[in-house]
């Protein structure tokens, strides 16, 4: 039978679904305009580890300039970004009028997610609904961007510190988890899990005085309880990549 | 304004119903005006522990919801008159508790009453998560025993970021670990975690220590809280534990294997 033009065919199988994920990006925090100084600053960063910035979805944040209507000179800063290899995709924080130039350069503005000093560490884990939110979990009880954990972290409980290392002063149950783009450094035993350089940064080490771990990995390579020798347990180790090796030795 | 105590543990079966009945009921023997309430809605059995199971009307669900109110749903203890109760409805399922309902039968409670008692479901689900939830105080409820101790774990993290205090960026709930079905000649054969070790990984005020004892089926039995049975050793830890919560220093007892001389052999009952 013709179907009238405009009516979609009867037995249509969908072609696509709707769903909600989130992405850990990374995030370059502005804090002064000066574009030549971005550039000095981000040209060895990026020598030193290409396969990290090539083809990455950057977000621009803006929230740590001095005022919210200088003008950012979007143009300028997304030619460099573009030039290194990276993707910039949005911006978050800053003003109205940023937020507009942003949109001018068909950028998107990303919500402010981070809370302030002692909020909850993102206990259940569960992402945002929001496809380009970066899911960050805030640390336990302490000034945000400062990584240094003093309370016990708890099963199920997972902290980020992104962008840094992370350092631990009290327990890491099992069950807990680790984070890190930096190194990891846990002067406490460690039962739970611990992941360092989670983007890639194979300089990333993980140092704890008890490894008791349920898993350790630094960018990417990892290795669970079983295959950690034993006889670590209570000794200063560090667990580091060579050449993709992942070597746990003590210290 | 009342305290709210919640008695909480993650792990099933571990004692947190015996422990609200027994709190609860010191409390109010204590002289102090004491609610207690079943936050276990379909799988009641405060009601069971309490012995006032032939004497329900109206549940906690009936006062969320309005058919009743407060004074009719709250059952008066036979035994002492500063104890009520507030059990669960057994026929509707835990959708029945909202936030926004607790909160008002909590409100109202705090009134009158100097403590009320929450008895947690076991797991980390809305039930749990409504007894949590407008807690000043928990009393974490362990058993000797590592998925009992991991379990109690994640209920601190969660009591820690998903309750009322956590969210509002108040004063932390105030956590006591309460160590339940001790076994002290296990502990010193090796076979069972002794309280060290427990502590290793939750570190926390140490509220009690409750022997695993006879006494308390023979209380759960006769519907009557094991604290009433001064006897047994249970009771008498779990007296022991209501004073210390009251800011009392009392030795910890019960840590010790009893050592037998052959009479005690003979005569032990």
């Amino acid at each position: 039978m013709d179907q009238p033009v405009g009516d979609p065919p009867a037995n249509s199988a969908p072609a696509f679904e709707l769903k909600a994920a989130a992405f850990i990006m990374p995030v370059i925090r502005l804090l002064r305009l000066d574009m030549d100084a971005v550039e000095a600053q981000l040209m060895p960063k990026v020598r030193q580890a290409p396969a990290f910035f090539q083809h990455t979805p950057v977000v621009i944040e803006l929230s740590a300039l001095p005022s919210e209507d200088e003008e950012v000179g979007f143009p300028q800063l997304v030619g460099l970004l573009r030039g290194l290899g990276m993707i910039p995709v949005g911006v978050r924080g800053g003003g109205g009028a940023q937020h507009e130039a942003a949109k001018a350069m068909e950028l998107a503005i990303l919500s402010d997610k981070t809370k302030p000093v002692k909020a909850p560490i993102d206990d259940d884990g569960a992402p945002e609904p929001a496809v380009t939110d970066p899911a960050i979990g805030v640390q336990v009880g302490v000034e945000a961007g400062a990584h240094l954990i003093d309370r016990p972290v708890r099963s199920g409980q997972r902290v980020y510190a992104a962008g840094g290392d992370l350092t631990v002063i009290a327990a890491v149950n099992s069950g807990a988890e680790l984070m890190a783009d930096g190194n990891i450094h846990v002067y406490a035993p460690l039962r739970g899990r611990a992941i360092a350089g989670l983007h890639g940064d194979t300089k990333a080490r993980i140092f704890c005085s008890d490894l008791q771990a349920e898993l350790v990995s630094v960018a990417g390579h990892y290795r669970v309880s079983d295959n950690i020798p034993a006889s670590l347990k209570g000794c200063l180790t560090q667990v580091f990549l060579d050449h993709d090796v992942l070597r746990i030795e003590p210290l | 304004m009342a305290r709210t105590i919640v008695i909480t543990s993650g792990k099933g079966g571990v004692g947190k119903t015996t422990t609200a009945a027994a709190m609860a009921m010191g409390l109010a023997q204590r002289g102090h005006r004491t609610a207690v309430i079943d936050f276990d809605v379909g799988l009641r059995n405060l009601d069971l522990i309490m012995g006032c199971e032939r004497r329900v009307v109206y549940d906690f669900a009936n006062v969320i919801n309005g058919d009743a109110n407060l004074n009719q749903a709250l059952i008066r203890d036979k035994r002492c008159e500063h104890l009520f109760i507030l059990p669960a409805s057994q026929t509707r399922d835990k959708d029945a508790l909202t936030q926004e309902g607790v909160g008002r039968v909590i409100d109202e409670l705090g009134k009158t009453y100097d403590y009320i008692v929450c008895d947690s479901p076991a797991g980390i689900e809305h039930g749990a998560l409504m007894a949590m939830f407008f807690a000043d105080d928990a009393v974490v409820v362990t058993n000797p025993e590592v998925s009992s101790v991991r379990d109690s774990d994640r209920m601190l993290g969660i009591l820690a970021s998903k309750s009322r205090r956590a969210l509002e960026n108040d004063e932390p709930i105030r956590e006591f670990l309460l160590l339940t079905r001790y076994s002290p000649e296990r502990v010193a054969r090796g076979e069972m975690l002794g309280v060290e070790d427990v502590q290793e990984i939750l570190s926390l005020n140490l509220l009690s220590v409750i022997p695993e004892s006879m006494a308390v089926l023979n209380a759960s039995n006769a519907g009557n809280p094991v604290i009433l049975d001064h006897e047994s050793d249970a009771g008498q830890a779990y007296a022991d534990m209501v004073a210390r919560y009251l800011g009392e220093e009392r030795p910890m007892r019960f840590l010790e294997p009893e050592r037998k001389g052959l009479l005690s052999r003979f005569f032990r009952g």
